[in-house]
């Protein structure tokens, strides 16, 4: 289980943690670019990140101290932690739609799950960690499907994002810093052949 | 004609005849159909073997139809379970590679049906060390796991592929180190007090009976019924034999002498769901058909009848044949004696060794005990303690939770780690509980004697733990 205090400053911070291109999109008649597609999903998943964050994890707990934030949050009766919020939204996407799938993953992972796996992973992974407030765009094939895949940093904000991940058990890298790169959004959209 | 040409037309015509009966059987049932089942089914689905449309809803229907009718069965207990491996994780593209190795977003791939000859427990048909085609590498990040069998994983007691909830991590260092037994051993759901919705005034005399003359019972079934629950909440005659009937006439014209289970449904509809969930009801789920009617009326809709003691796999008593399985074969009709139903109800069909040694064992004593009133509410364990447990339960709309025996004993049984929070653990810790369930000949002595089998998934994580605080 994880730390009270650990958790609630990490929400606290957490909504904030994604870099966000701040392209203009133009919507025309024929279509929406692929780019400025994952532009926009990144911002409503910053948005509901910020608003659960803000609005549950660190009024609730940190603030009026009703309720805990752990990763076992059934067991525990507490809140989910923000990165579990994000990866339930993303699962309930993909119950629903194809048109695009999204998930936070890291080189670092928690979560061995959270690794990258495909080629435009690894490098959008990379790049986003290497080149400070940059996007990754590239396109990838997976299973005979072409995919327009954008990878967004996840930033740690605040001490509390390093030193929960610095402290987990299960983490594969314990000298995060505040402004490091921990990870990284990835969108990916099928693309029309 | 010459004989030849006759004979040849005689093999055509037999030949016909012979694929009609067994085409008809298949599409439609009927007596041939039992000889043309494709290979034994698994002890999960025998039961409704010959409701062939239960799993093959048309008769060319692909995998994917049979997938649905998997999920339309088994989908809540999967979600109950917190399944470490749900359909949606193998949704996002990333994974596609690894559904080429294991297609994990199909229960037929690692459940096929009809092959008795690769079939494994808990009805897997894939060679125990599937874990491999995806955990290859566990022991980069668990060094402990470094050249174990992957067919061990999970059938060492660490592991299962589905539910683990008492197995992860995390679960068993907050639960390491407690005591086999603990200082409060009660089922704490066993000590909470139903609420019934809709309450009548309590019936208290034979004379408040309202079923016609003709059908009255006599003074038994009056004193029976005066002593249950039911008269206390005021459930006359006709709230089970003519349901919804006000007038003397309008009951009289309406009576069913043998309320079936839907009508017990109408007031336990959880106990009824997960009952028809269970392989005590399953047969008489909804849908499941040994013919369907049709060609030109030749064929009709007939249900598979309840179950008997004669149709199951596992060891029964032979004294009762052709009894068929309802409610009231454990409830009794009248009395519904709650403490019958849970032990000499089952005594009375099951005659195995894990049965036949409850008598006498820790448990039944401790059930004597409560039962007597001896012993506090929630001390004793009969055979519904654990194979029937309460639990709190969704109803069908997803709303709202009802608390209810679980009448599907198949959802707290296979693989058996799934009782441990349900039951064992209101009484034992969980290292004792994990140990006691993996000692096969300790199960079928009842649990009378300690594990003998040590599992060592609670101290391999206090090793880690360990060696963590050291760093
Ligand atoms: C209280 C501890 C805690 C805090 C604080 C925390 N995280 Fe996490 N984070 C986790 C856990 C646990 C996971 C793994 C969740 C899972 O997928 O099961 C995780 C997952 C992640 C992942 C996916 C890769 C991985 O490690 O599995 C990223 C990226 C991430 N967190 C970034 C952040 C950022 C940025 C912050 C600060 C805004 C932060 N985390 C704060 C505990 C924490």
């Amino acid at each position: 289980m994880l730390s009270f205090s650990k958790s609630l400053i990490a929400s606290a911070v957490a909504g904030g943690c994604i870099v966000c291109g701040a392209a203009v999109a133009t919507v025309t008649a024929k279509g929406v670019e692929y780019k400025d597609v994952a532009d926009m999903l990144i911002a409503v998943m910053v948005a509901d990140r910020t608003v659960y964050t803000k609005k549950v994890v660190q009024r609730l707990a940190a603030k009026q101290k009703v309720i805990k934030a752990s990763e076992h949050y059934d067991d525990d009766k507490a809140l989910p932690l923000p990165a579990q919020m994000f990866r339930f939204g993303a699962e309930h996407v993909a119950d629903n739609t194809d048109k695009f799938s999204y998930s936070l993953l890291s080189l670092w992972p928690i979560n061995k799950q959270n690794a990258p796996r495909t080629d435009a992973e690894k490098a959008g992974l990379k790049y986003v960690a290497d080149n400070n407030g940059k996007n990754y765009y590239g396109e990838e094939t997976l299973g005979g499907q072409k995919y327009f895949t954008a990878v967004y940093a996840d930033v740690a904000v605040a001490k509390v994002c390093a030193s929960c991940h610095n402290d987990h058990k299960d983490t594969p890298r314990s000298d995060f810093k505040v402004g490091d790169v921990m990870g990284g959004v990835v969108i990916r959209i099928p693309m029309a052949n | 004609m010459s004989s030849t040409a006759k004979l040849w037309l005689l093999w055509v015509m037999v030949t016909l005849v012979a694929a009609a009966v067994l085409l008809t059987g298949m599409f439609y049932g009927g007596p041939s159909r039992a000889t043309l089942l494709i290979g034994e089914t698994t002890s999960g689905h025998h039961q409704i073997e010959l409701a062939c449309g239960a799993c093959h809803t048309t008769p060319f229907a692909g995998p994917e139809a049979i997938e649905k009718t998997c999920q339309g069965c088994h989908a809540d207990e999967l979600k109950a379970a917190k399944d470490s491996h749900p359909l949606k994780k193998f949704r996002d593209p990333r994974n596609v590679d690894r559904l080429d190795k294991l297609a994990a977003n199909k229960c037929i791939t690692c459940h096929t049906e009809h092959r008795a000859d690769i079939t494994n427990p808990m009805g897997v048909t894939l060679p125990t060390d599937y874990c491999a085609l995806c955990h290859q590498d566990v022991g980069k990040n668990r060094p402990s796991h470094e050249g174990l069998a992957f067919n061990t994983c999970a059938t060492a007691g660490c592991h299962n592929y589905h539910d683990n909830r008492a197995l992860y991590e995390d679960f068993l260092e907050k639960h390491a180190g407690e005591p086999d037994v603990k200082a409060k051993p009660v089922v704490a759901l066993n000590t909470e007090k139903i609420e019934i919705e809709a309450a009548g005034e309590p019936l208290t005399t034979a004379a408040a009976a309202d079923a016609p003359a003709a059908h009255r019972g006599g003074a038994d079934v009056m004193s029976e019924w005066l002593a249950t629950s039911h008269a206390a909440a005021g459930v006359n005659c006709s709230g089970c034999h003519a349901q919804d009937q006000k007038s003397a006439e309008a009951i009289a014209e309406n009576w069913i002498a043998k309320p079936n289970h839907k009508t017990c449904a109408t007031c336990h509809t959880m106990e009824t769901a997960t009952w028809l969930q269970g392989k005590h009801g399953m047969r008489l789920a909804d849908n499941m058909l040994s013919e369907t009617a049709g060609l030109y009326g030749m064929f009709q809709n007939r249900p598979l009848t309840p179950m008997r003691t004669e149709f199951a796999r596992a060891p029964m008593q032979s004294k009762l044949p052709h009894s068929e399985l309802t409610c009231t074969s454990c409830h009794g009709a009248h009395d519904f004696n709650t403490v019958k139903a849970q032990t000499d109800s089952c005594k009375s069909c099951h005659d195995d060794e894990h049965t036949r040694a409850y008598e006498g064992s820790p448990h039944h004593k401790l059930w004597l005990a409560e039962s007597s009133g001896a012993a506090a509410k929630g001390s004793g364990v009969s055979c519904a303690t654990c194979h029937m447990p309460r639990a709190w339960m969704e109803d069908e709309s997803g709303y709202e939770e009802f608390l209810a025996a679980n009448h599907n004993q198949n959802a707290n049984l296979r693989p058996n780690e799934k009782m441990i929070r349900s039951v064992c653990m209101n009484c034992h810790g969980l290292g004792f509980s994990i140990d006691a369930l993996a000692d096969k000949e300790l199960i079928k002595r009842n649990f009378d004697g300690r594990p003998s089998a040590r599992i060592e998934s609670i101290d391999w994580v206090m090793k880690r733990v360990k060696e963590r605080g050291s760093k």
